[in-house]
Order: C-alpha cells, then structure tokens, then sequence
C-alpha cells in the first residue's frame, strides 16, 4: 500500500486533467457530415453497421461544423471547392482535428500532373492531423485513422511545451 | 435515311454554305460554313425529311495546328408518335463548324435544341468559344475567375490560384515524356 492510497473518499476519480480531458475528448470525436467524391462512399459504410465507427464514438455525424470536432475530407478537392472547405474549417469549434483520406486528398492522387483544377493535397489550405492513403481507403484504414487520430489526442498536454519553453528562452 | 442523302440533301439547298464532308468516317459529318450554320441547324431541326429533334452531344475540339477551333454537334431523330416511316427516321448525323482560335465566336443553337444551352456553355469554360446569342453564357465548371480555357493544347496551369499553391512547377521543371 502505497503513500497515497486510502487518502480520498469514496467516488472521487483520482487522475491527471490531462488524463481526463483527453479520454472525453478521444472518445467523443464528432465528424462532419462532409463527403467529396468516391471515398466519402467508404466513409458511409463506416459509419454504418458494418463497420460501425460508433463503437470509437465518432458515429455522431455532424450537420453543422458549429458541432463538430473532426473534418473527414473525403474525396478530390477542387480549387472552387477549396474556399468552401476552408470555411468550412473556419466553423468549426477549437479543438478541431482533419483527416485526409484517399490520394486525391493527400497529393492531388490520379489528377496531380494533369489535373488542373484539383489543389495538389488539402495540407495546402487547411492543416492535416492524419493521413490515410488509398483510393478509395478501405473502411478498416479509416478505423486505423481514427484510431492514430485518438493515439494523437491522448498524448496531448495543456501544460507549456518544452519546445517553445526553450525557443523562448533562447530569443529573449 | 443514310448518311449519303442527308449530305445531298444540304448540298442541294445550301450549296456553299457546306464546305466539306467526310462520309467514309466511322461516324459521317459535314462540315458547314459558321456564318450560316444558325440557318442550317433550324433546316436539320424542322424539315420533315431530317426532323433531328434530338442534340445528342456537343463536342469542342482544339485544332492548334491550323490555328482553328471547332465544335461537333451529334444529332439523332427520335420518331414521335404518329410518325409513319418510323424505322427510316431513326437516323444520326454529326455537323462540324469551324472557326478562327484567335476570335472564336459560333452562332448559339440553343433556341433550337435546349441541349445545347449548359453544352455551349461548357464549350465556352473548357474551350473560350463564344456562342453568340447565348442567353447566359457564364463558365458552368470553373470558377468565375478562372483564367484561361483549361482543355485548349496551349493551356498553361496556373501556379497558384486564390493563395493556393499549385505544384504545377514540376511539370515546369522536368520534361515531358
């Protein structure tokens, strides 16, 4: 029996905030209703029975960026759908996470040499958390990509970063 | 009808308005004068002997060699009901027209064959040609502002549009195979 064990009453969860907010955060993310072209195909059977992304608690699709916490772009994105997109980011509420998926949305994909008019990667107008390469990912690679996506939640902190401590220091 | 006397037929009563025709082609067209293309396609539309009621599909083509544009007009009748000689109507022809890279402008048919209005106005976002008479001739893919005319062979991609950088340098940067 340790130090700081039988010092608390009965009920009262003993853990870090860091701990706590980001097991709500992980296991709540929303996406948006928000679906391009071919892939967000895939992205509908994941949210359906078969795949069942509800059981990581992101079944809850969105019809409003105002409500939700992840952006699951999915599909070619064009230079005219760019703005609509970018927007569409602007809404949503902090904190707020992107999931490129397919190729189209990583590098432009089959329309990268000869597409004129598909923007060469989403990374370029709005900042991407995960990537899941495929054309179209299957639906277990999205699940893989939510799953990095909650493995980069968990490891969040609200205290400063070390990094910008030192860079601090270091210019003043 | 064939091929052969649709042609005979135009040759017959607009003479030099028909500047070529290509018959041995897998798909037979004439080629007509644009000034007076507007005259030829109400004929093909409403003689009887050629009632195409139907503008299948309307291609631009870029012909960066003889410094000309054009668009292909694919026609077919489909019998209405009470026609009698419903099997000798069922009939396609394609029409041709021409006209300079520099200025394009082809008359509109979209008065005629309703198909041809959101047609002619892609024809004018992926190619530049100007369909005069056009009720509303705006670019229907592209973004309003978009500059050029993607589909034409001298196309130049843009390297960046709205602050969002296109990589288009690698097509600058390294040859083409």
């Amino acid at each position: 029996m340790s130090w700081i064990d039988n010092k608390f009453e009965e009920g009262l969860i003993v853990t870090s905030l860091d701990w706590a907010i980001n097991w709500g955060r992980q296991n709540s993310i929303w996406p948006m209703t928000f679906g391009l072209a071919c892939c967000a195909i895939e992205m509908m059977a994941v949210g359906a029975s078969r795949f069942d992304i509800d059981r990581f608690g992101a079944g809850a699709f969105r019809a409003s960026p105002r409500q939700s916490d992840l952006m699951i772009v999915a599909g070619t994105v064009t230079y005219k759908m760019a703005s609509r997109l970018k927007r569409l980011y602007n809404q949503m509420p902090d904190p707020k996470y992107v999931i490129a998926m397919g190729a189209c949305t990583i590098g432009g994909g089959p329309y990268f040499k000869h597409g004129y008019h598909v923007v060469k990667g989403v990374d370029l107008v709005v900042p991407v958390d995960v990537y899941v390469p495929g054309c179209p990912p299957r639906p277990e690679a999205l699940i893989e990509g939510l799953m990095r996506l909650q493995d980069k939640i968990r490891h969040q902190t609200r205290a400063k970063d070390p990094i910008s401590r030192v860079k601090e220091e270091v210019l003043n | 009808m064939t091929s052969e006397e649709i042609c005979d037929i135009l040759k017959g009563e607009f003479g030099e308005a028909v500047t070529d025709s290509v018959m041995d082609a897998r798909r037979p067209y004439v080629v007509i004068d644009a000034a007076r293309w507007e005259e030829v396609a109400r004929f093909l539309r409403d003689d009887p002997r050629m009632a195409f009621n139907m503008l299948q599909c309307l291609s631009a083509i870029d012909l960066l060699e003889d410094n000309k544009l054009g668009a292909v007009y694919d026609f077919f009748c489909i019998p209405q009901d009470g026609t009698d000689d419903v099997l000798t109507l069922r009939h396609h022809f394609a029409v041709r027209v021409v006209t300079d890279r520099d200025d394009p402008h082809l008359p509109t048919v979209s008065h005629l064959w309703p198909a041809a209005d959101w047609h002619e106005r892609e024809a004018f976002d992926m190619m530049g040609i100007v369909f005069d008479g056009h009720p509303n001739l705006e670019r229907i893919l592209c973004p309003d502002d978009w500059e050029g005319y993607p589909l034409r062979k001298d196309y130049e991609f843009p390297l960046e549009y709205h602050g969002i950088p296109g990589t288009t340098e690698h097509e600058l940067t390294n040859p083409r195979h």
